[in-house]
């Protein structure tokens, strides 16, 4: 297809191959470590779960136990499938009678890691057929009661209560919206362990869970049948668990999950070791199990200019496909992000906006674009609101975005009610329906305004993909050129829960997952 | 004109209400939801709730079924009571703003020296972009923040600090000021947190050495004096607001040490 931007192909090719260089030799990084919270999924997977009696998750007495007698290094599934070859025992057996004090799984004979491996293998085939089973469930939904037509409404709930949350999902599905999203309890991202269970109480959002995941689940897939059309479930797989996150999305079938390395660096200061270690494995499970993941490309235009900044948002969207390439995820899988963040005073900015849509597009044709809707300058106006987020709906439907959070006339003030969800999926709908084709219909006058500026940031990007892959992208990070927010390579959180691999090391997962195996 | 009735265009700030097209019509717009099924019963439940809060003539101009019960609506009221404008009295951070260059004039004429102000978006609250706006470089909407202000060394610790993190900070910056951004304000959450950062400042024997500032778009300064704040900033502040502030107050508490 011809660009209506007329960008150059050149120039993309040479950023795309710049990104994947970048994403590689980041990769030889990642391959050399693992983390406390990656071991932790390791054991989710094998089926351990619970807590114990002050609520600690036993996945994290078991890493824990494995840290503390230096032993972590070696992987937690040699550990697991040693003891189970030693004891006899099952992986939810042998956690418990760690978390009593009874057994001490460092302290037994050694088998090899072949035999180790052998002896993990049926439990590792049997979590892979529940996924799998999810993965059907899902096709089998979508094939039977159907689904929303694109850009999918994607709204959020947030009540801090999973019951109320089922309400205002429900109704949220009754009045059109296509995803779900349960926005997070403030802070959960910086916890080193997930809660467990039901939970009623949070702040600004509800706890992620397996239990809530599951209430939510069986709620949006009750409210689907009633309602025609399957709905989706969307939760964070970011913070200091990413990878645990993936694994109970995986599990509980959730359908899409925020993941992005570089979003927890900048915005929650999360060590980029350990959370780009993190972001490899959630991204494997995410890739296998049909789960679209989102990166959060348009927080960085929350705290810089979103049309000076634009080409860092282009050259990140580059950054994310490559990783997301390499941990095996289809391109209907990527969500890549970005946003409607140009100060509304701006003159023609609604052009500029126009221009990087349509060039995402253009650039990443079969991703999932994920796009998300004024809040940096919404006011409490709430009238002048619901127009921006109509000029954020049109450009959507023009340029074929995939993913619409819904903005809510409402931001800035609260967490939205009923009716601001109703009135922003109206408002959408009206604007989707109403200028259906408008995309295919327009062209752009050549060398324009919009043209123009598509074609600047395209270049901006791949000069700032360059310079990335010259200084390497700590370097990078540590510099600020990413959102205007400097961190650095040993700062922030979690690096603690970081260690180099030994020579035994495996991870039984990942190459099933990544040799697609069903 | 031969209509008898005499409109009243003039406002009688003794009595104040809201205005729709005409004098004391009293018209408000409402929009809510209820929790009850769409239908004609939900409609007069709307209107005899709004004539239970004060509304003369409440009129159903919208309503939706929002599916499981609930209905929303958009409505219209002629609202009965008044206020009396002029006994109102509001408390306002009492300053007169200078901009960025005569911020800096200030310094130097007198201060005389580096001014250290320290901010944080504190307790569990993630969101910076209040703090920023103050604070970076960059600043909001064309206003640039305090760290390119010539005389103020700026520090901004970013979101999710520690209350007694920040205390420390300001400790070892020997900070002029502390600003303290809150953004999330859900159940209250903000005000727990303000309330245990001053306790703490009192316990360590250093909230009287430091003006502390809040400021978020749901702060008002009457809500700071109250939590034991020196001033409180809400929504369409900017850099030099607070800037304005923190020197003028610095001063003012300089001369009185010296007295």
């Amino acid at each position: 297809m011809k660009s209506k931007l007329n960008l150059n192909p050149q120039v993309i090719d040479s950023a795309r191959d710049c990104a994947a260089r970048i994403a590689e030799s980041m990769q030889e990084f990642i391959d050399k470590h693992t983390t406390v919270s990656t071991e932790r999924t390791i054991l989710r997977l094998l089926g351990i779960d619970g807590v114990d009696e002050v609520e600690t998750p036993l996945p994290n007495v078991v890493v824990d136990q494995l840290k503390d007698a230096g032993v972590l290094s070696r992987g937690a599934a040699y550990w697991i499938g040693n003891a189970m070859i030693q004891t006899e025992l099952g992986p939810q057996e042998i956690a418990e009678k760690m978390s009593a004090g009874e057994l001490d799984i460092t302290k037994l004979p050694l088998a090899s890691r072949e035999e180790a491996e052998a002896k993990l293998l049926p439990v590792v085939m049997e979590t892979l057929k529940r996924i799998n089973e999810q993965t059907q469930k899902r096709e089998e939904y979508i094939s039977r009661i159907g689904e929303g037509r694109k850009p999918y409404l994607y709204v959020i709930v947030a009540t801090g209560n999973i019951y109320e949350d089922v309400v205002q999902a429900q109704a949220a599905a009754r009045q059109g919206a296509d995803i779900i999203a349960v926005i997070r309890t403030t802070a959960q991202s910086l916890l080193d362990y997930v809660p467990y269970g039901p939970t009623t109480e949070g702040f600004g959002g509800t706890y992620a869970t397996q239990e809530n995941f599951r209430i939510m689940r069986k709620a949006l897939d009750d409210v689907g049948e009633e309602v025609g059309r399957y709905i989706r479930l969307c939760n964070y797989s970011s913070g200091m668990c990413m990878p645990e996150i993936a694994a109970m999305g995986a599990i509980e079938r959730l359908d899409v999950m925020l993941n992005d390395a570089l979003y927890g660096i900048l915005f929650r200061d999360i060590n980029m070791q350990r959370t780009l270690v993190d972001q490899f494995f959630s991204r494997v499970i995410i890739g296998y199990s049909g789960i679209i993941f989102n990166s959060g490309e348009d927080n960085y235009l929350t705290t810089d200019d979103a049309y000076e900044a634009a080409h860092t948002v282009l050259a990140s969207q580059f950054i994310n496909e490559q990783f997301a390439v390499l941990a095996n995820i289809k391109e209907e899988q990527m969500g890549l992000g970005h946003a409607f963040e140009m100060d509304p005073t701006m003159e023609n900015g609604f052009l500029y906006e126009l221009s990087q849509a349509i060039m995402a597009k253009e650039i990443f044709p079969k991703a999932n674009l994920k796009y998300m809707p004024p809040t940096k300058f919404m006011t409490g106006n709430i009238f002048k609101g619901h127009i921006q987020d109509a000029l954020f709906n049109m450009i959507a439907v023009w340029s074929g975005q995939s993913l619409q959070l819904l903005g809510m006339l409402t931001e800035a003030i609260h967490t939205p009610h009923m009716q601001d969800r109703y009135l922003s999926i109206e408002n959408a709908q009206y604007i989707f329906n109403n200028a259906r084709d408008l995309g295919s219909e327009v062209e752009f006058k050549e060398d324009g305004i919009i043209q123009k500026r598509a074609q600047f940031v395209l270049e901006e990007a791949n000069k700032l993909l360059h310079a990335i892959e010259e200084e390497g992208l700590f370097r990078t990070i540590e510099q600020g050129k990413f959102g205007g927010v400097k961190r650095a390579r040993d700062g922030g959180k979690g690096l603690e829960g970081v260690c180099v691999r030994d020579e035994n090391y495996f991870n039984p997962f990942i190459p099933l997952m990544m040799g697609g195996v069903r | 004109m031969t209509n008898k009735t005499v409109v009243n265009t003039q406002v009688d700030l003794t009595k104040v209400k809201p205005y729709g097209d005409t004098m004391n019509d009293g018209m408000v717009q409402m929009a809510f939801t209820l929790p009850v099924p769409y239908g004609e019963e939900a409609s007069e439940a709307a209107k005899q709730l709004l004539k239970k809060m004060g509304f003369e003539e409440p009129a159903v101009v919208y309503s939706k079924d929002m599916g499981g019960g609930f209905t929303f609506f958009t409505m219209y009221g002629k609202c009965q009571h008044t206020v009396d404008f002029t006994a109102i009295k509001v408390t306002k951070v009492d300053v007169d703003v200078m901009d960025r260059v005569e911020c800096q004039q200030y310094i130097e004429d007198n201060i005389k020296r580096e001014v250290v102000i320290v901010g944080a978006c504190t307790g569990t609250d993630a969101h910076t972009v209040g703090i920023d706006a103050i604070m970076n470089m960059k600043g909001f909407h064309g206003h640039f923040g305090l760290e390119r202000y010539k005389g103020i060394r700026a520090v901004n610790m970013g979101s999710q600090v520690p209350n007694e993190v920040l205390i420390a900070k300001a400790i070892e910056e020997k900070a002029d000021a502390i600003l303290v951004s809150q953004i999330v304000t859900q159940k209250d959450v903000h005000i727990a947190n303000m309330t245990n950062l001053v306790e703490l400042m009192e316990a360590e024997g250093i909230r009287d050495k430091v003006i502390l500032v809040c400021g978020g778009p749901r702060i008002s300064h009457e809500l700071a004096q109250e939590l034991g704040f020196d001033a409180g900033f809400g929504a369409h502040s900017y850099a030099e607001d607070v800037a304005s502030y923190v020197l003028t107050e610095l001063v003012k508490r300089n001369k009185a040490a010296q007295k």
